[in-house]
């Protein structure tokens, strides 16, 4: 019997305390549009956020970086997300870089070229150079690897490497691994991929871009060229709404580098 | 006592009626929503401009399928012309030919086939196939329609296989007898009086075939490289079932490039149906006979 109210008393105040702590935090809506490149980054993040606080929504609306910076500045959103840094024609507005997106270009383990210019890269896979040879490599025929449109690495090699519309490739392929793997087992094949997913790959290695290696330090300290930020848009001189300065201030401490380095993106925080 | 069997009688009926509208129920919604969601982009973009637009751009709203239609129909029909010949020997050497025992063992491999997911058969190809396909041919990437149309051979084999297996053992032994009879040799009964006799099930085998390769994606979207391209055999092509695929988790919701790949499935829909259609004309006319 006695066991019974003990049992009782304790689920009550667990109650109570669930209670309390529901009725406690921030609450309401946080509306975030943009880049679809960020969709992976900003899910994981939201998704713990709301987990944390059950009573903050957070809605995100794919439609791009230029759609997203037109609508934080119309104010139909409250923060925008953009997979570039703000123009200095967009103005009115601050950018607070959230992570960094480093793109590694990758070749077979087993070919000899291992360092290329952001120019060289542009000119492989627009098709003016077709052979590894004329990269002091071996005598092969360059096979270009790409993305299908839509997916964000794509939209940041080409934006990076102003290829925009212009890759003429062999394989369009659907996912990081799928891409991963052909290049493995080619040793025609140059592709890109996340700077996370190719760590601790063996069949493949990431070339040198300028003669920089491509890591997280090299991206975090700007020198390795092909990355862009992933950038928070938010109107200049004007308060977030409580829901919403918790969300950015969660996402931009250095509490949230594990979520952002897992949905591939190189923290800065 | 009477009364209650008339009720679970009439009770088990009414399962069995709605098991079976649960399935016209399916294809009914599924035909609806494909014609409802297909129709739009096919309006907006023209009929003609879609069904025979050389150009696939969605980033550039560019929605030509022509590429994809000519490689569905290349890479079926490629399939079709190797593994037909090979499906029909090999039925003719299991239900005729082959000791009992040995028949067996391949009859076994034969069900394997057709039971190993198309997911496998992709893999495969990609990882074995394709290097090989590249290395003989001394190519950049042996992802093309060349490694498509060998993935899907083997894909369709167990079809033709097992269907024509069937037809051709429905034959009446008194056809082959009096042939043999007559002074046919063993492999002149097979070839000119079995196979004939069994002629709509190898047909409707074949049918079979087609509308299994012409519906597959999984399997061809790792070896086919999935660049829209107009279809050459050691270039990098994109199937009717692959295009929708590969863009289907970007098309942002609502958007042209969306509804456009929905057209596609309404087109591929109508080519299965179509291939359906054929099949039937040509069972009944084999019952018929």
């Amino acid at each position: 019997m006695k066991a019974k109210n003990i049992v009782t008393l304790f689920f009550a105040l667990l109650a109570v305390v669930a209670l309390i702590s529901s009725c406690g935090g921030v609450q309401g809506n946080v509306a975030t549009n943009g880049s679809t490149s960020m969709e992976k980054v900003i899910g994981v993040l939201s998704e713990q956020f709301m987990n944390d606080n059950p009573n903050v929504n957070i809605t995100y609306d794919p439609t791009g970086s230029g759609t997203g910076i037109e609508a934080v500045k119309n104010g139909t959103c409250d923060i925008g997300l953009a997979s570039r840094a703000l123009k200095s024609s967009e103005t009115g507005l601050v950018g607070t870089v959230l992570a960094l997106d480093g793109i590694a270009i990758i070749v077979n383990k087993d070919l000899s070229v291992g360092d290329l210019t952001v120019q060289n890269i542009s000119d492989i896979f627009t098709g003016k150079i077709t052979n590894w040879k004329d990269l002091g490599g071996e005598d092969l025929e360059i096979s270009c690897i790409g993305r299908e449109a839509g997916s964000g690495t794509r939209d940041g090699f080409e934006s990076v490497t102003e290829t925009k519309d212009a890759c003429i490739l062999a394989q369009e392929l659907t996912s990081t691994g799928a891409v991963i793997s052909a290049v493995g087992s080619n040793k025609n094949a140059i592709g890109y991929a996340s700077l996370s997913a190719v760590e601790g790959q063996d069949a493949i290695k990431a070339v040198k871009v300028d003669g920089v290696d491509c890591s997280e330090a090299t991206v975090r300290d700007g020198t390795y060229k092909i990355q862009r930020p992933f950038t928070l848009v938010t109107r200049e001189g004007e308060e977030l709404s409580a829901a919403a300065k918790a969300f950015f201030d969660y996402i931009t401490s250095s509490v949230a580098n594990d979520l952002i380095r897992q949905a591939g993106a190189v923290p800065v925080a | 006592m009477k009364n209650h069997k008339g009720t679970v009688e009439y009770f088990f009926r009414l399962i069995f009626l709605i098991c079976g509208i649960a399935a016209v129920f399916c294809v009914l919604a599924i035909s609806v929503y494909l014609l409802i969601s297909g129709i739009p982009a096919i309006r907006e973009i023209g009929l003609k401009d879609f069904l025979f637009g050389p150009v696939w751009k969605s980033e550039r709203n560019q929605f030509g399928i022509l590429p994809f239609i000519l490689t569905s129909i290349y890479g079926t029909a490629g399939a079709v012309i190797l593994g037909v010949p090979l499906g029909i020997l090999t039925a003719v050497f299991l239900a005729k030919a082959a000791p009992p025992r040995i028949a067996e063992i391949i009859h076994t491999c034969v069900e394997l086939l057709a039971g190993i997911p198309s997911v496998v058969y992709g893999l495969t190809g990609m990882t074995v196939l394709v290097p090989f396909i590249q290395k003989i041919f001394n190519l950049s990437s042996g992802a093309c329609l060349l490694s498509a149309i060998l993935v899907l051979t083997v894909m369709i084999l167990p079809y033709i296989i097992s269907v024509s297996e069937t037809a051709l053992r429905a034959v009446p032994k008194e056809y082959e007898e009096a042939s043999l009879a007559l002074g046919a040799t063993k492999t002149e009964t097979w070839f000119k009086i079995s196979i004939r006799a069994a002629r709509s099930g190898i047909i409707a085998s074949i049918i079979q075939g087609v509308g299994r390769a012409i519906g597959e994606a999984m399997a061809i979207i790792m070896v086919s490289g999935n660049v829209a391209n107009m279809p050459s055999i050691f270039g990098s092509v994109r199937f009717l079932t692959t295009a929708i695929v590969s863009e289907m988790s970007y098309a942002a919701y609502g958007s042209l490039q969306r509804n456009a790949l929905f057209s596609i499935g309404l087109v591929l829909f109508l080519f299965i149906m179509l291939i359906n259609g054929l099949l039937r004309l040509v069972s009944e006319r084999g019952s018929n006979k």
